[in-house]
């Protein structure tokens, strides 16, 4: 008993780094509740070494379930049989989209309560209680269980990838059957598209634009600014511009996106959305352009101004430039 | 066929939120407003409808919650649902998402949906879960933050940015999708619409109606409890700067970065 199931994500022959935090957290509690922490991957045909490659962080077993990749539904089958095959308390999540998927439908399927947003787990006379911050992180409410199973599902980058373990986990495969209705949805076309590859991990300064900026021609004065700091300054975006087809998938920040963490981070015209600050809080410097007196992202930024970035982001470019050459 | 919409009613976003310290449970007083996420659900199904991609003959709004529920209900039909269920109980207050979607569920299954659409999110807390939830005790193929749906062949073809960038699904019907907000821009409702919405055939059910087991629902059965809060870590609150005249403003952000060496 004791035993907490990870679900580990998995994509072209890698691990999902918020699954391998998942991972090292689930080891961390695990042993404080007298348990061990096992990981589960379903796919085909996934490699002997990836699933043992997990024990580096803490991992002593990987359960390797063969079903489609990319949906959530073959996923709650096979953790709903491993979990009905005994010895586990709790499942947890990263991060991301599909453990708030699976994690839900495994609440479904098992009659468990479920946690979502969790930004920490503590073990506490052998149980857990999840952290899990409301009404706009103003407030953390603390969540426990008392189903004989409790599911965590965490918030993006909650959990440190930690190297703790020694040498390598136990595969074992997990016969699953999956149910008729998970296999009525198929994955037709998988990953990317959507623009050009732009590099937002490596820069020094970034530029964010979100809906504020009006239209996908907006993007042009964040382009300028960043031109006019030069050297390692970037343009990202926010998820709704880039489903608007504004920008490049790549230069995405938050929760389906990438997470960065530069000297200087300015976001024009962005409201500040949990989905986006959990890719960005971790910014040296945060600067905030926006219209809106009440957009949530001056509750965390370092400088807030409250105005229209249509006027300001020209004349700050022109002021950068000065700088810079002077 | 026959599109269910389930749909929520949310404090109005001008409302300081709140939680009763004693419950743990939000504090519902206030404005409220039809969670702005389930609008465009229901612009999704109207556009089906419309469409003629599928034969749709009905679209009905569904909620649960307390009495005051019905204006978002009403506020579903002036959006163009063909009629409303609203399940209300006190049975079921303070139920969590687990306990919330079984009992949505319950609902559901009395209607025979060939398809439910909601909003991927809500406003105030239950975050993308619910429809993953529904789609399992209804045992129907299941996608959430959709941005696009289009019909082939009497399957949808949906797609939405997943952790490696946008996904295309085949999910074949029935089935439960949840959207996001760029799948669409909801349209208005007109007077005409808003004035007739009250008129428009309208259920009320209890837990008994829908055999839901009142074992399962509520505050005190739900599986995940409210034990405690805190407040978050304090951060030192930034600067702020109103913006009236543009060049003074920005003469400020530059000699703020001057000072942090960040230019």
């Amino acid at each position: 008993m004791g035993n907490i199931l990870v679900y580990a994500l998995h994509y072209k022959g890698a691990i999902n780094k918020n699954s391998l935090g998942a991972v090292s957290e689930g080891a961390k509690l695990a042993s404080a509740i007298g348990g061990e922490c096992h990981a589960i991957l379903v796919g085909e045909g996934i490699a002997d070494d990836l699933c043992a490659s997990l024990g580096a962080y803490g991992a002593a077993k990987a359960l390797r379930a063969s079903g489609p990749e990319g949906l959530a539904q073959p996923v709650v089958d096979a953790m709903a049989a491993a979990i009905n095959s005994g010895g586990y308390d709790y499942a947890l999540f990263g991060g991301g989209l599909l453990g708030f998927e699976v994690g839900a439908g495994l609440a479904a399927r098992l009659g468990a309560g479920v946690a979502m947003e969790v930004t920490a787990v503590r073990a506490e006379g052998g149980k857990l209680v999840a952290e899990r911050p409301i009404l706009g992180d103003s407030a953390i409410s603390e969540i426990s269980f008392r189903s004989p199973v409790g599911i965590v599902i965490a918030r993006l980058n909650a959990f440190e990838i930690a190297q703790g373990g020694t040498g390598s986990a136990t595969v074992e495969d997990l016969a699953v059957e999956l149910e008729p209705f998970s296999t009525r949805a198929s994955m037709i076309q998988r990953g990317e598209q959507r623009g050009e590859d732009v590099d937002i991990e490596g820069a020094d300064v970034l530029i964010a634009g979100g809906r504020g900026l009006g239209a996908a021609e907006g993007f042009k004065l964040a382009e300028d600014l960043a031109a006019a700091f030069g050297g390692k300054a970037g343009v990202a975006a926010t998820r709704a511009v880039v489903d608007a087809g504004w920008f490049p998938y790549a230069g995405q920040i938050g929760q389906t996106g990438k997470t960065v963490a530069p000297k200087l981070y300015l976001a024009a015209g962005i409201s500040g959305a949990i989905q986006h600050k959990v890719g960005m809080q971790n910014s040296e410097n945060i600067v905030a352009i926006n219209k809106d007196s009440n957009a949530p992202i001056f509750d965390f930024s370092d400088l807030g101004i409250i105005g229209d970035l249509h006027k300001i982001l020209p004349k700050l470019t022109e002021a950068v430039k000065a700088k810079k050459g002077s | 066929m026959k599109i269910c919409v389930l749909v929520k009613e949310v404090p109005d976003a001008a409302v300081q939120k709140r939680i009763d310290p004693s419950t743990g449970r939000m504090d519902r007083s206030g404005e409220k407003n039809l969670n702005p996420y389930d609008t465009h659900a229901i612009e999704a199904a109207m556009q089906l409808k419309e469409s003629g991609a599928l034969p749709i003959d009905e679209i009905v709004a569904v909620s649960m919650g307390p009495e005051s529920a019905v204006r978002a209900l009403h506020k579903a039909v002036s959006l163009g649902a063909d009629r409303s269920v609203h399940l209300t109980d006190a049975a079921l207050a303070g139920s969590d998402v687990a306990a919330t979607g079984y009992a949505l569920a319950q609902t559901l299954k009395r209607e025979s949906p060939d398809l439910v659409l909601l909003g991927q999110q809500s406003d105030d807390g239950e975050c993308y879960t619910i429809g993953a939830v529904v789609a399992d005790h209804l045992q129907m193929p299941s996608l959430t933050q959709v941005i696009k749906i289009d019909v082939e062949g009497g399957a949808l073809r949906a797609e939405r940015q997943a952790e490696y960038g946008y996904d295309t699904v085949k999910v074949e019907l029935p089935a439960v999708i949840s959207v996001g907000d760029a799948i669409n821009e909801p349209r208005y409702p007109s007077l005409k619409a808003i004035m007739g919405a009250k008129k428009k055939p309208f259920d009320t059910l209890g837990t008994a109606d829908v055999d839901i087991d009142a074992s399962k629902v509520g505050g005190d059965n739900s599986a995940a409890q409210w034990t405690g809060s805190k407040p978050p870590p304090q951060k030192a609150p930034g600067i702020i700067i109103e913006d009236e005249d543009t060049a003074e403003t920005v003469e400020k952000i530059v000699a703020w970065l001057d000072e942090r060496k960040l230019i």
